[in-house]
């Protein structure tokens, strides 16, 4: 078997407080291998979203090593880690988070733009957001012009865009009704199958059931 | 650094999206540019037509006698023939000058006193009533000595040493203001022989040449100054053109000081612009952690912003420049009735001036709120609402 997507060994998170240091994460090591589907469970305040954040690259371990694909992200400067979470980390987020201003369509081509520097030719934005269930003249709405749902397909569209080894999803139905909800697992569930690595946060046990495995997080550390 | 459609497009978005405010900054950078714009044309044309109407006066040249101490030797006949020779075929005038005291009726005061060849006497000034004087007796008065002293033609007037010779007034000059050498509006200009007799012949005080081509100023002082000047100085040789560098230089800095009060509502309208941004990127703290999240780059965060203080700054400046040509052409027609000076190179040039500082404003009131847009981080932007 490959080495691990994702690695981590002993890392800590300190947020330094007026009041004092906040310790988020305390010592968590854990390995999430190629084509997993790995739940990540607690409570609100328990680390689990400060966990996700240092998988995602928006920020870095104050100790310890967090290897994506073999890399140790701290060794990496800004620039690198912006290009790292375009190229191999695709966000799915509890609100969506699509930008306001552009259509569905160039919601998912903005990454593709990022990448590329140019606009894209190769029809990719569409076919993704085909896959997602969304066609013809919805693609041209704006955010606020769709459904809960429909943002939702739209934003995993968007994580798709440039084809990363690993997607992040943060409560990826907490903002949606349970139907809609359903349709949305359902969704990443064919994703899993499809051989994608997914990393899900949630406090809800029947999303949870979609993982293959669940890690507890529990004031900072995994509990089980 | 890439130009990048996207970025700009979505700039171009937020400007549309928030059009009046945009449009409220923009405004503001209008009126700052036809501010600078207008000003500094208004000062331009200001000195272009001073100038052009001083330059009438400045192809003249005047040679004085070398100054010692103690001396108070003229120009000789035999100098001045050098100078005629010097000055080719531009018109030459020996002027003797002085000033005395004089007396009209039962008043008496001060003034200056010309002895002019009675042939010469038009080149420097025109009679406006009577008739000039030709050889013999008889004296031109100055049109504000004679308002002063209630003469007119057939008055007489007492000038010259011991107990002085009486002159009849036979003709009153017209106004000149400066032309050249003498001021004739509040002197006596009398025939060199009657000078003479009365002062005695101490050579010409000055001479001056009017040098029919401009550019052969430089040339003809040359030579007299070469010629007179060779063993040692005998003449100083003045160019009116000096005076004419001391009024441009004056006008100039006026005009500079008007444009500054111009650029102080630019420092307005940049505070304007500058809000507008900070609003612009606190009201965008969300969009730019998605931006950040999905891997745009730090410095592409910037340009965004920039994109869109340079949108504004470019439509105002724009607008800014149609406004003051069209303003600035009314208010000269105005104030000058002449809008000859207005499309002349030196006014026009505060056109794309005004537009440069104006766009220059912009992007610098657009770089803190760009940095502190790229410095959010993420994760604290994307919890935003």
């Amino acid at each position: 078997m490959d080495a691990p997507v994702i690695r981590l060994e002993e890392v800590r998170k300190v947020y330094p407080r007026p009041a004092g240091d906040v310790v988020a994460l305390n010592g968590v090591s854990l390995s999430i291998e190629e084509g997993e589907f790995v739940a990540i469970m607690g409570a609100s305040g328990s680390g689990k979203s400060t966990l996700l954040n240092q998988l995602g690259c928006l920020d870095v371990p104050t100790s310890g090593r967090l290897l994506i694909d073999g890399t140790d992200v701290r060794d990496l400067s800004d620039i690198e880690l912006t290009n790292l979470r375009r190229d191999a980390i695709g966000f799915i987020f509890q609100k969506f988070n699509l930008i306001p201003l552009l259509t569905a369509y160039e919601n998912v081509e903005l990454p593709l733009i990022m990448k590329h520097r140019r606009r894209d030719v190769s029809g990719r934005p569409a076919e993704l957001l085909r896959k997602v269930g969304l066609e013809g003249e919805m693609i041209t709405h704006t955010p606020p012009e769709l459904s809960g749902g429909q943002q939702q397909r739209v934003a995993i569209a968007r994580a798709l865009a440039n084809n990363p080894r690993i997607l992040l999803a943060d409560e990826p139905t907490g903002n949606l009704d349970s139907k809609t909800g359903t349709q949305i697992m359902d969704l990443l569930a064919d994703l899993h199958q499809e051989g994608r690595t997914i990393v899900m946060v949630t406090h809800d046990a029947r999303t949870a059931a979609y993982a293959d495995r669940v890690v507890t997080i529990s004031d900072g550390r995994i509990a089980r | 650094m890439i130009f990048s459609r996207i970025l700009f497009d979505l700039a171009t978005r937020n400007v549309r999206l928030h059009f009046l405010r945009s449009l409220l900054a923009a405004v503001g950078i209008v009126i700052g540019v036809l501010a600078i714009t207008a000003m500094g044309m208004m000062g331009s044309t200001l000195q272009l037509s001073v100038s052009s109407q001083l330059s009438e006066g400045a192809n003249t040249l005047v040679v004085y006698p070398y100054m010692t101490t103690g001396s108070d030797e003229g120009i000789t006949e035999r100098q001045l023939r050098d100078i005629k020779l010097s000055a080719g075929t531009n018109p030459v005038i020996p002027i003797m000058s002085g000033s005395d005291r004089i007396a009209v009726g039962s008043e008496d005061g001060y003034a200056s006193v010309y002895g002019l060849d009675p042939g010469d006497i038009g080149e420097i000034a025109e009679v406006d009533r009577g008739v000039s004087v030709r050889g013999g007796e008889g004296a031109l008065v100055g049109p504000a000595l004679a308002r002063e002293y209630d003469m007119r033609v057939g008055s007489r007037i007492t000038l010259g040493p011991e107990g002085g010779r009486s002159l009849r007034v036979v003709g009153i000059l017209k106004e000149s203001g400066f032309s050249g050498a003498i001021m004739t509006d509040n002197a006596i200009v009398v025939a060199e022989n009657t000078f003479t007799s009365i002062y005695g012949d101490k050579g010409y005080s000055m001479v001056q040449i009017v040098v029919k081509d401009l550019s052969a100023i430089d040339r003809v002082k040359e030579s007299i100054e070469s010629k007179m000047n060779r063993r040692e100085d005998t003449v100083t040789v003045w160019d009116s053109r000096a005076f004419l560098d001391m009024v441009n230089e004056a006008l100039g800095s006026i005009s500079l000081f008007v444009m500054a009060i111009g650029g102080i509502s630019l420092i307005v309208a940049a505070v304007s612009i500058f809000n507008v941004m900070l609003m612009s990127v606190s009201e965008r703290i969300k969009e730019i952690g998605i931006l950040r999240s999905i891997g745009v780059q730090k410095h592409e965060i910037s340009l965004i912003f920039l994109y869109e203080a340079v949108i504004l700054g470019v439509a105002g400046s724009f607008v800014g420049a149609l406004v003051s040509l069209l303003g600035g052409y009314l208010l000269i027609s105005f104030m000058f009735g002449d809008t000859t000076f207005f499309f002349a190179p030196q006014t026009l040039v505060y056109i794309p001036v005004g537009m440069g500082i104006g766009i220059g404003v912009c992007l610098l009131s657009g770089v803190y709120p760009a940095l502190r847009a790229a410095r959010l981080n993420p994760i604290e932007a994307l919890g935003a609402e």
